[in-house]
C-alpha cells in the first residue's frame, strides 16, 4: 500500500501515456469499421 | 493551436460525418487523461493499454452507429467507459485472483514456507533415530526417566509418582543417563548436528 500512495507513483502517472502503436490501431480500426443501415437494423462491417 | 480551438462537439461531428482526422485529434487530445486515469487504477502498463484500447474501440462504435448524443460531455463519457471497463477488468481478475511479484514488494519477504526440505527432513530423521539408538543403550532406569522427561514431557514430581523413587533418585538418574549418552557419543564420535 505504501508503494501506492508514495510521492513517486503521483509523480510518475503524469508521464504515462498509451504507445503510438495503441493509437494507430484506433485510428486503422476507426478507417475499418463501416456501419451499414438495413431496415432499422444496423451491421458493423470491417474492411481492411 | 487548431486543436485547442475546435471544441470536442465539433470534432465528434465531424468525426461522425466521416472525418477521420477528427478522431485522431480526439484521441490525442485525451488519450494521457484517460490512460493515466485507467493506469492509476491498475497500475500495469499493458492491463492498461488494453483497457484504453478498448475505451476507444467503444467509441469509434458507438459514434459510428450514430448512438452518441451530443450534450457537451465528451470526455466525461470516455472516462465512464473506461471507469466500467476498469471494474469489468477486477471483476474478471477477482474470480482468478493473481499476484504480480514484478514490483519493489516482494510477496516471499511475507510468506515463507517453514517446513523442511527433502535434505534437511532426511538429516533430521536420521539424526533423531541415532538419539533413540543411544537411549536404547541406557540402563533401564535411566531410559525410563528420560523417555518420560524428554519424550512424555513429565514434570520430575510426576516421575517419582509414577516410579516409585524419590525426586532426587529421578533426577539422578536423568544425570546419570545424559552422562553416559555423552560417553557413547564421544567413544564413537558420533556427530549429532544438523
Amino acid at each position: 500500500m505504501a508503494k501506492l500512495y508514495s510521492e513517486r507513483s503521483i509523480k510518475h502517472l503524469n508521464n504515462v501515456k498509451p504507445k503510438e502503436e495503441t493509437v494507430k490501431f484506433l485510428l486503422d480500426y476507426s478507417k475499418a469499421l463501416s456501419v451499414i443501415n438495413c431496415n432499422k437494423m444496423k451491421f458493423e462491417a470491417l474492411l481492411n | 493551436m487548431q486543436n485547442q480551438v475546435i471544441s470536442d462537439a465539433i470534432l465528434v461531428s465531424s468525426y461522425i460525418n466521416g472525418d477521420e482526422n477528427a478522431l485522431e485529434t480526439l484521441i490525442k487530445r485525451h488519450k494521457q487523461r484517460v490512460y493515466s486515469f485507467i493506469y492509476s487504477k491498475v497500475y500495469d502498463k499493458d492491463i492498461a493499454e488494453d483497457i484504453f484500447q478498448d475505451t476507444f474501440i467503444k467509441v469509434i462504435r458507438t459514434l459510428k452507429r450514430g448512438a452518441y448524443n451530443e450534450e457537451g460531455k465528451f470526455l466525461p463519457w470516455i472516462m465512464r467507459i473506461s471507469h466500467n471497463l476498469i471494474i469489468d477488468h477486477f471483476r474478471r481478475n477477482n474470480r482468478m485472483p493473481k499476484f504480480d511479484n514484478s514490483g519493489e514488494f516482494s510477496i516471499f519477504s511475507v510468506l515463507s514456507d517453514n517446513a523442511l526440505n527433502a535434505e534437511k527432513q532426511i538429516i533430521k530423521d536420521q539424526l533423531e533415530n541415532d538419539v533413540r539408538r543411544l537411549i536404547e543403550e541406557l540402563p533401564e532406569d535411566q531410559k525410563q526417566v528420560l523417555l518420560m522427561r524428554m519424550y512424555n514431557d513429565m514434570s520430575f514430581k510426576e516421575i517419582s509418582d509414577k516410579t516409585g523413587v524419590s525426586i532426587n533418585t529421578a533426577l539422578g538418574r536423568m544425570r546419570y543417563a545424559l552422562i553416559n549418552m555423552r560417553k557413547i557419543i564421544e567413544k564413537h564420535n558420533i556427530i549429532l548436528t544438523n
